[in-house]
């Protein structure tokens, strides 16, 4: 790890103006951040710690939205009663991921933050553009079952690894960010960038910019919701495959429906597309099919991950069917 | 039924250990609460694959204060070190140990603030004001905490590098009250690794522990 400067914030104005410098970076649980700086994969020359600042609440709307405070441990977002009841794909997916302890560790804010877990991005003596802009990108043509089919580009085919982004997306969440000029809110399908010909570049937050809040919009029919996550061992892994799924059904017929997918893509995956082929038809199987045909009809694998296809494609079935199943 | 959770780490969480006085630093012969440490890691010129100007960066010191196991602790320290590294190296409480370093294997697992946490993934300059328990500080003098008289009834070890942490976690686990199932148990467990396979005679000891 390189040397740096520790700054412990008071408030978020502290947080902003110390971190407003190149190479200063937040550290909120670190389970990423420390993980990324023991392999000089991270080098901040100065860390601004977060944890003291007050962004530690889950505020229910009256609208039955919710805030969530960027500080808000994923351990206690995911057991949140609100959460589990209005918003349980959120609650389910946040334990799918990770461990306990380091659930009890990272941050709301922190998750949306986290790089991918491509082993070429970890390993500093492989190419890799997110790493190494310029550099090549050893996924490509080498070992990449674990690897993205949506959203890749020539550059970059590295997956979003968050169980919780993917619900987040589905959800329609507002990321409510605080700088120097101010406030604004970034619409979740706006936040992640695709890697294209800058896969280092991976999100619209600007220099010293921080994350306070997330907010999910009332989605009364996301009460009906589920996260599938498909992986090689039954605990403590990334996906292979998930989805995230809610559906309004009234006598037989998808009224509203929200879809993403995680495993599979560069950024948290929503499918407009097969919302849109769920919206106003039957709720059948070969419906759940036609969506899922749609939802990966983009697909673009590479030679030890064309499985993904597939398997998305029954994940979200299998997932749809749960949902329908609620109802 | 408020419309508003605080999830703050504020009082409410911590234990009410802040008087015991435990004597693991007078054992190693360091007197006073406040240790002023020379820095770890400083690397020698050339040492780093970064070139000449990361090379030469000086080591920055952090100040911070904690409990470690009931004792209110000031260190002094590279603010690189880790919650781990401060509790194995500088203060010479190596029950806790190190597994992989980067929170995948569970052997470091603490409790901060009553909550279970990878010590290696957190940085110690980042534990102000935290009240740190570990392997060492769950023992009332020579009366074991309930959890270690279980992994011991059950025989939940055999190597026992896991086991500080098994049973950090596991108590932190039972304070959680998530797991009512083995299979809650188990999922819930699944942040520590034991290479021994004593993983069935765990889930028997915390069940005897969640049953008492």
């Amino acid at each position: 790890m390189e040397p740096f400067k520790l700054i412990r914030a008071q408030d978020n104005l502290q947080a902003i103006h110390s971190a407003g410098i190149k190479q200063s970076k937040f550290i909120a649980g670190g389970t990423n951040m420390l993980d990324l700086m023991k392999l000089n994969i991270e080098t901040p020359r100065q860390v601004v710690d977060i944890n003291k600042l007050s962004l530690y609440k889950i505020e229910e709307m009256p609208d039955e939205g919710v805030r969530i405070g960027a500080l808000v441990k994923n351990s206690d977002l995911s057991y949140n009663p609100f959460i589990k009841t209005h918003f349980p794909m959120l609650s389910e997916a946040l334990l799918s991921g990770a461990s306990p302890q380091l659930r009890n560790m990272a941050s709301t804010g922190g998750n949306l933050m986290q790089r991918t877990r491509c082993p070429y991005f970890y390993n500093t003596d492989f190419a890799c553009n997110k790493r190494l802009p310029g550099s090549g990108c050893a996924a490509i043509n080498g070992y990449n079952r674990m690897n993205a089919v949506l959203g890749t580009s020539d550059q970059c085919i590295a997956t979003h690894p968050s169980d919780m982004c993917v619900a987040l997306a589905a959800l329609g969440a507002i990321i409510y960010v605080q700088g120097a000029k101010g406030i604004r809110t970034i619409p979740f399908a706006d936040f992640h960038l695709l890697p294209a010909q800058t896969p280092h570049l991976e999100h619209n937050l600007r220099q010293g910019e921080l994350i306070t809040h997330i907010e999910i919009p009332a989605l009364p029919f996301a009460a009906k919701s589920h996260y599938l996550k498909v992986r090689d061992r039954a605990s403590y892994e990334f996906a292979l495959t998930s989805a995230a799924v809610a559906l309004d059904v009234q006598n037989g017929i998808i009224r509203q429906a929200r879809i993403a997918l995680g495993g599979v893509g560069t950024k948290p995956w929503r499918s407009l597309d097969a919302e849109k082929a769920l919206i106003g038809a039957s709720a059948t199987e070969s419906t759940y099919k036609r969506a899922a045909d749609l939802a990966l009809a983009t697909a673009n694998p590479y030679k030890d991950n064309a499985f993904k296809v597939e398997l998305a494609k029954r994940t979200l079935v299998r997932a749809l069917k749960t949902v329908e199943g609620l109802s | 039924m408020g419309d508003m959770t605080d999830y703050s780490p504020d009082e409410s969480n911590k234990s009410k250990l802040g008087t015991t006085r435990r004597g693991f630093l007078s054992q190693l012969g360091v007197a006073g609460a406040s240790l002023t440490l020379a820095p770890l890691l400083v690397r020698a010129a050339g040492d780093s694959q970064k070139g000449e100007d990361i090379a030469a960066a000086p080591a920055e010191i952090t100040s911070v204060s904690l409990t470690i196991n009931g004792k209110t602790q000031v260190l002094n320290l590279d603010s690189r070190v880790t919650l781990l590294d401060a509790l194995r190296e500088k203060l010479g409480l190596t029950g806790t140990k190190k597994g992989c370093d980067h929170g995948q294997c569970g052997a470091c697992t603490v409790l901060a603030d009553g909550r279970r946490i990878n010590s290696c993934l957190t940085l110690a300059g980042m534990c102000e004001g935290a009240e740190i328990v570990t392997i060492e500080g769950l023992a009332k003098g020579e009366q074991l905490h309930p959890m270690q008289e279980a992994f011991l009834k059950h025989d939940g070890f055999q190597c026992g590098y896991c086991t500080p942490g098994q049973i950090c976690s596991a108590v932190g686990l039972v304070k959680e009250g998530h797991a009512k199932t083995d299979a809650e148990i188990k999922e819930l467990m699944s942040g520590n690794i034991c290479r021994c396979g004593a993983y069935q005679n765990i889930v028997a000891a915390i069940k005897e522990v969640q049953n008492a």
